[in-house]
């Protein structure tokens, strides 16, 4: 039966488990090896909106594996045509071995992946979901500290409509840990989600000299509508160097990116500065999602 | 025993229990499938023992399609279909909320893939029955039954 990668809540912990280790074995191969991975296998990518990151990093991935990618241009797309979004995904996926979606209407993987033969990989759907960055996530905190559980992790910033926090506090769910919710309270986390995970340490203060992980995302300025209110707030919740020195030594700030401003670059030079390093986890572990949908052997 | 405000039926369908108000809404449902020539009654807000008031719904010499009965056990659960066969009732079924809601209900979700111009209809899943709570399978957003108005 064919697999998908849909969203973070159709995974368990062993799922997910399994995915980062994949990314892991995969960071062990040389290039050659990893090129013998998946040899004259095409990718293909349904943008539907625009994205830098996350498709460059799902066509360096199949690339390093050996295998090619094709592109469905969002702006020249047969959909401009009239053609609906299930025509058009149908006739690309069937050109390739896997193909990644993106779209601004959530659900949209989940109704591709129903329709075509080939594993289908959310890459965002609108506010919903997009579990290759929960995963690349997960895969830089687990290669940080050698595990998930037993951490003290915060997340910072716009909680309220902030894909990747909502994501990635689900898939925390699944482990032993701690989590710290530190926004204005205009951006608070969902209550949904609070009361599912079951975190009851939140805050509007900047407290993050005791945590292991601090995840910071954008607070935007249109989420507010008073816009002094915006600009009253939003510089409680820069990140500064003085502010992440006071972080613990061997503690990590992550951030999705881009950033425009709430993290200065002044910080880029601190220990804990992982967010690059992080997006380009999003390779391997990008190779990894791949390699496990296919259902082939790394070892083979 | 109080008066019955319209007579038996000999043969058909007979939905009681439903919730007042909801009667016009299936009346509506069953006449959009197809032919509807039966003959009809509805009875509104009519008081009862069980629930505060109800409304009960007879359509002779028509059962409902499976279809149909899923529809309705969705806009009136709890409801009651008996199948009238000589003025006897022959079933009687209670229409329970079932687990799963397909192409019935529109997902309130307006940036779900639902709503725009792909072929495809709404699907739920009820997560909580009391107090009922539904999950869009596509847009994975939670509701409640007064969002979907159920």
């Amino acid at each position: 039966m064919k697999k998908n990668l849909i969203s973070i809540n159709d995974l368990d912990r062993s799922d997910i488990e399994s995915f980062l280790s994949t990314a892991s074995e995969v960071e062990e191969l040389t290039e050659r090896q990893a090129a013998d991975v998946l040899p004259g296998y095409v990718l293909s990518t349904v943008f539907l909106e625009p994205s830098t990151r996350t498709r460059l990093s799902f066509e360096t991935a199949i690339q390093r594996l050996g295998g090619d990618t094709i592109n469905l241009a969002e702006e020249v797309s047969s959909i401009e045509k009239g053609e609906n979004i299930t025509d058009t995904g149908k006739v690309v996926a069937g050109y390739s071995d896997v193909c990644v979606v993106r779209s601004p209407y959530e659900g949209t993987a989940r109704m591709l992946a129903e329709r075509t033969d080939v594993p289908v990989i959310n890459g965002g759907d609108g506010a919903n979901q997009h579990p290759t960055q929960t995963l690349l996530d997960l895969y830089t905190i687990r290669k940080e500290f050698g595990k998930i559980d037993e951490l003290k992790i915060g997340m910072l910033g716009d909680l309220k409509y902030g894909r990747t926090v909502h994501s990635l506090a689900e898939a925390l769910d699944h482990y032993d840990v701690d989590i710290r919710l530190i926004s204005p309270e205009e951006t608070r986390m969902p209550r949904s989600i609070v009361e599912e995970v079951g975190i009851e340490d939140e805050t509007n203060k900047m407290k993050i000299d005791d945590l292991d992980v601090l995840y910071a995302t954008r607070i935007q300025k249109e989420r507010f509508p008073d816009k002094q209110e915006y600009e009253r707030v939003k510089d409680a919740f820069i990140l500064d160097r003085e502010r992440v020195k006071k972080m613990k030594d061997d503690s990590i700030l992550m951030h999705p990116l881009p950033r425009v401003g709430e993290i200065k670059p002044e910080v880029d030079k601190l220990p804990q500065a992982r967010y690059f390093e992080q997006a380009s986890n999003g390779v391997p572990a990008r190779m990894g999602i791949i390699i496990k949908l296919l259902g082939v052997d790394i070892d083979a | 025993m109080p008066d019955l405000k319209v007579s038996k039926i000999p043969n058909g369908s007979v939905i009681d229990h439903i919730p007042a108000g909801r009667g016009l809404k299936i009346l509506n449902l069953l006449r959009m499938n197809g032919d509807f020539d039966k003959t009809a009654s509805l009875l509104m807000n009519v008081e009862s023992s069980k629930m505060d008031k109800k409304d009960i719904l007879k359509v002779e010499d028509r059962e409902l399609e499976e279809g149909e009965v899923k529809s309705v056990s969705v806009l009136a659960p709890g409801a009651t279909l008996n199948i009238i066969d000589d003025y006897k009732v022959v079933e009687k079924k209670r229409l329970d909320l079932p687990e799963k809601i397909e192409s019935v209900l529109e997902c309130p979700n307006p940036h779900c893939v639902t709503n725009t111009d792909e072929p495809l209809h709404a699907s739920f899943e009820v997560t909580e029955r009391k107090p009922v709570a539904l999950q869009c399978k596509y847009c994975e957003r939670k509701f409640t039954s007064s969002d979907l108005d159920i």
